[in-house]
């Protein structure tokens, strides 16, 4: 008998009050009674409608019928047919807009807490599971994979456990890209990124740290010294800043920036090796999740007042409503229908405020979303010391520049064929790199199906 | 894991360095820099690259010791391994089709300025070299200079080398007499660059600075290394180091590289207190 319940079993959660001066997990995860629980109020629906939204289509319900029967390894291995980082998807996925927005028990009431359950699975997995995975028969095959995100591991998992020679080539001392460097720990646990890594590294799967593809070596060099194919998974690239004047003030940091401080380079730890500033008062401007991040590092920094500085209504907010939520209930305040139009200076060169517009929202722009209008005369501004600037990433010039014959679209992102084939033949391309930013999924479902490609190439030269 | 060839001390605070780095060695060119972490916790800094040898597969850094990192960079001894080491980055300086070039380098600055003297020289540019420091005792890389320019200029702040006076004084010196170059190039503490664009904008004269910003992952991601060039922000790992000395707005450049000095003060003071604990420890 299903369970009716018209909701779905809340995350446990850290209290705000107690995590906003911690990084640890701030979601902790379905016990097991209630990950029964939730289990049952899955329908097990013919059709599986939850399936079509998932970008590397995991077969859902079969993995929630798998918990009812307290198979849990069991369900593991159904997720992990379709993908490679189950314990980084349960965690950072959008699911309301995805396989969730699709659950029939959302029709009426809420859908069933389809990401939850795989944390759930994959987190009683890695504490339980001490067996050693055997690799695969090798095919002979090498393929090099550029990056080591999202992206990058899926199509270098997709194509060890099919017996490919791959090697991954990251650019910093860390492997995981974005996973590493961007999501903070509150969130995505490093360990659990590392964890991840190693699975892939007992799979066959070779990494190599501080190679800078482009500048080590290029594209047509490792093609030459023997990899047959080539995925670029290089990400977003470099972040954009407004073009107003005093973004190159002492206390301006772009998201990445202040991001890979804390994240990669741990300079939240007492007597680390790598500086931040201790503001008091930061501003984030930007309103998608990497702003919400940023903020609330900002908040657990010390800062005693954070602001998101959006220029749009909170419906149209990119971050995903779990994570404007938390960033609320951690005391982040909500400028929205804000647009800094200046930072400002002391004199010693350091920010002192912003300087904003209020806004009001005109007529819909191309992206569907009602285009933000300054309201005249209404300028004001912030006491601050410290100011993020969150709006986005152009791609990096570095790979396009060095590999000839490598389209790219005007914006500069890689032009790709449904398959993620370049204009090069052997050269494949996702994530970031090709789409500009985006979420850890979609990156993951572009390096599946250029995984795919790829095997299929290699099989039929 | 990188392991240090060769180490020597070429004064009391600058230390040179062969490093194992077979891929960067391949790539390098004079002007590109290297990023590298001492240990597993360490920072990241970037390095510019000193010297190469392809054959040998090594790459020469030369630093001075300015806070915790570069004095845990020259706490390591011969044989050791440095963590991370990676590079070549940044683009090279450009030295093609240029006929006669006065080089300008100040202090540690000079560990840059020399593998760019040196490549003009071997391609047959006539070369001027101007370098200061502050006194005697700090010069380094005397001989190396001589041995590819055409001219040698030697300056010391206090007399007790060359002349007394600053790099400028000289460079106008040689300007007024009549040397006509096609290119400034000039490498060493911002202010020293500033100054010397300022100077040989009054002659109209190209001027290439080298910039060393603050940086992180030194490929295009974090945008730490930003700088106000000719107005438009530009990010000194990708679009750099090298820019027109005439367009940079120096001024900033020196403030943003003050922008964790407190930090960095409190950083080395531990690691000295630390240090003479366990020296007192172990006597």
């Amino acid at each position: 008998m299903p369970n009716m319940s018209l909701k779905k079993h809340e995350m446990p959660s850290q209290s705000p009050d107690i995590r906003k001066s911690n990084y640890s997990e701030v979601a902790l995860g379905y016990t097991e009674e209630i990950a029964l629980d939730e289990a049952e109020r899955c329908l097990n629906c013919k059709n599986m409608p939850c399936v079509s939204g998932c970008p590397v289509g995991i077969e859902i319900p079969r993995f929630i019928r798998k918990i009812c029967e307290k198979d849990y390894e069991g369900a593991y291995g159904v997720i992990s047919e379709a993908s490679s980082l189950p314990a980084v998807c349960g965690r950072v996925c959008p699911q309301e807009t995805q396989c969730e927005s699709k659950c029939v028990r959302g029709i009426k009431g809420e859908p069933v807490g389809i990401g939850r359950l795989e944390r759930f699975v994959a987190d009683r997995h890695n504490e339980t599971f001490t067996e050693h995975v055997t690799p695969p028969e090798k095919n002979g095959h090498r393929v090099a994979v550029i990056g080591s995100g999202p992206s990058g591991l899926t199509c270098a998992g997709d194509l060890a456990k099919k017996g490919y020679d791959v090697t991954v080539f990251e650019a910093l001392h860390t492997p995981g890209g974005v996973l590493v460097y961007g999501i903070p720990e509150f969130r995505l646990p490093k360990s659990i990124v590392s964890r991840e890594i190693s699975s892939l590294k007992e799979m066959g799967v070779k990494i190599e740290t501080n190679m800078v593809i482009g500048k080590v070596i290029s594209i047509d060099e490792l093609m030459e010294s023997g990899f047959e194919a080539v995925f670029i998974g290089t990400g977003a690239g470099l972040p954009r800043f407004m073009g107003i004047p005093g973004e190159n003030l002492c206390g301006v940091y772009s998201a990445n920036e202040f991001l890979t401080r804390i994240n990669l380079m741990k300079a939240y730890k007492d007597g680390s090796s790598t500086p931040i500033a201790r503001s008091r008062s930061v501003a984030v401007v930007g309103g998608g999740n990497v702003a919400m991040d940023a903020a609330r590092c900002a908040k657990r920094l010390g800062a005693e007042n954070v602001y998101i500085v959006y220029r749009r209504s909170e419906n149209e907010l990119p971050a995903r409503a779990e994570e404007v939520e938390h960033a609320k209930e951690e005391g982040i305040v909500f400028r929205l229908l804000t647009n800094p139009t200046e930072i400002l200076s002391d004199e010693k060169g350091n920010v002192r405020g912003i300087k904003c517009v209020e806004m009001e929202l005109g007529e819909p722009d191309s992206s569907g979303r009602r285009s933000p209008v300054v309201k005249q005369g209404s300028d004001f501004e912030i006491p601050l010391d410290c100011v993020i600037m969150a709006i986005g990433t152009s791609p990096n010039p570095l790979i396009k520049s060095t590999t000839e014959g490598l389209e790219v679209t005007k914006h500069g992102g890689i032009v790709t064929d449904g398959n993620g084939l370049t204009s090069r033949t052997a050269i494949y391309a996702g994530g970031d790199a090709v789409t500009g930013a985006a979420t850890v999924i979609l990156a993951m479902g572009a390096g599946k199906t250029a995984a795919k490609a790829i095997d299929e190439y290699i099989q039929q030269k | 894991m990188f392991r240090i060839l060769k180490k020597e001390e070429l004064n009391p605070t600058v230390i040179k360095m062969v490093i194992c780095a077979d891929r960067v060695a391949k790539k390098a060119e004079p002007g590109q820099f290297i990023i590298l972490r001492v240990d597993e916790e360490g920072e990241r800094i970037p390095l510019t690259i000193a010297d190469y040898d392809r054959d040998a597969g090594t790459v020469t850094i030369i630093f001075q010791k300015v806070g915790a990192t570069t004095d845990a960079l020259a706490a390591k001894n011969e044989g050791e391994c440095i963590q991370d080491f990676v590079g070549p980055l940044g683009k090279p300086t450009e030295t093609e089709g240029l006929k006669k070039v006065a080089v300008i380098g100040g202090g540690v600055g000079c560990a840059i300025a020399f593998p760019v003297a040196k490549k003009l020289h071997e391609l047959g540019c006539c070369v001027h070299s101007v370098v200061g420091f502050r006194s005697k005792d700090l010069v380094i890389l005397e001989n190396d200079f001589d041995s590819v320019s055409d001219r040698f200029v030697r300056m010391s702040d206090d007399g007790s080398w060359g002349e007394k006076g600053l790099v400028t004084n000289a460079l106008r010196t040689l300007i007024e007499s009549g040397e006509q170059y096609d290119e400034v190039i000039a490498i060493g503490p911002v202010i020293m660059m500033k100054f010397v664009a300022a100077l040989t904008k009054e002659f109209g004269i190209r001027t290439v600075v080298s910039m060393n910003p603050i940086m992180i992952d030194g490929t295009g991601m974090c945008g730490c290394c930003r700088l106000t060039v000719g107005g438009k922000t530009k990010f000194a790992c990708v679009d750099g180091p090298d820019f027109d000395g005439h367009e940079v707005d120096f001024d900033e450049a020196m403030r943003r590289g003050a922008m964790y000095r407190d930090f960095e003060k409190k950083a080395r003071d531990e690691n000295c207190n630390l240090f003479k604990k366990e020296v007192g420890h172990n006597a």
